[in-house]
């Protein structure tokens, strides 16, 4: 990856910074003119990655969380990593409707929702480690060889 | 997030206004079940118009209404849902079990 510009948001696991990191990825990856739609994309699959740190990494603790945004001439790379419980079974996390937390009406949609949002979904994890989400998205304006890499011509 | 409800005939309508995510998923289920639970209604509208954001969050709450609704023998319908909700319901399957109407009006004729 060719970084153009990169952020980096550290924020305690509480509920309502959720909002304050989609919104701030979102504005941070707006620089690539991206559509609308790409954007509400990007705030979505932010949503759910920190929503999970927060419920499932540190539970009724409190952590935090670090947000990496890098962008290149394509898109932008978003990683979201906690220091959380880890998850033992990164398979079977990742299929629909799976959820260890029933209990709370969640629906297991989370992962889901990053991989039909998004144009990869990775997620590293380990028990009583921690777990780290990069997703990354191609936007549409940017494909059409109208390069803005400097050394062109 | 900006919570309204009125009751027309055995239907329940809430009006929720701005983003429901984890943070404020709890507020919009105890004001929908308070709605539920005090009322004689069968059904439950729930107008999105001005639902600018929802995530998985959403989708665990409507799907825990559409359970105590269906109880009852009712339904519940979405009423006018942006994009990006619009995708987030559809992702999860949820419009197999509640119906989405362009307005209040066709909702109500059509439970
Ligand atoms: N950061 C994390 N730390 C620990 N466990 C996690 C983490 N993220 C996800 N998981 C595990 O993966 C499961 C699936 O996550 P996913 O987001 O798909 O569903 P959910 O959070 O349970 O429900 P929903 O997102 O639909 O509300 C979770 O139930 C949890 O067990
Ligand atoms: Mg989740």
């Amino acid at each position: 990856m060719n970084v153009k510009n990169f952020m980096e948001l550290r924020i305690p696991s509480k509920s309502q910074n959720e909002a304050f990191a989609r919104v701030a990825t979102a504005a941070f990856a707006s620089q690539l003119d991206p559509t609308i739609e790409e954007l509400a994309d990007i705030k979505t699959a932010v949503s759910e990655a920190v929503t999970n740190s927060i419920i499932h990494g540190y539970e009724d603790c409190e952590g935090i969380i670090i947000i990496k945004c890098r962008m290149d001439e394509h898109g932008v790379e978003i990683e979201v990593r906690d220091e959380g419980k880890g998850i033992e079974d990164v398979e079977q996390a990742r299929q629909p409707l799976y959820t260890s937390k029933p209990e709370l009406e969640r629906s297991g949609m989370g992962f889901t929702v990053m991989e039909t949002f998004m144009d990869e979904v990775e997620v590293h994890s380990e028990k009583g480690k921690g777990t780290v989400v990069i997703m990354r998205k191609k936007f549409a304006s940017l494909a059409k060889g109208q390069g803005v890499s400097g050394n062109e011509g | 997030m900006d919570l309204t409800a009125k009751v027309t005939g055995n239907i329940l309508i809430c009006r929720v206004k701005g983003e429901l995510d984890h943070h404020t998923a709890e507020e919009f289920r105890d004001f929908v079940d308070r709605g539920l639970e005090n009322n004689p209604v069968k059904h439950l509208i729930l107008d999105l118009t001005h639902l600018s954001f929802m995530d998985s969050s959403g989708i665990g709450v409507l799907i825990g209404r559409f359970k105590k609704v269906n109880l009852r023998g009712g339904k519940v319908a979405v009423v006018n849902e942006n994009n990006q909700v619009s995708r987030v319901l559809e992702v999860s399957g949820i419009y197999d079990i509640i119906k989405s109407y362009s307005s209040i009006s066709k909702a109500v004729n059509d439970l």
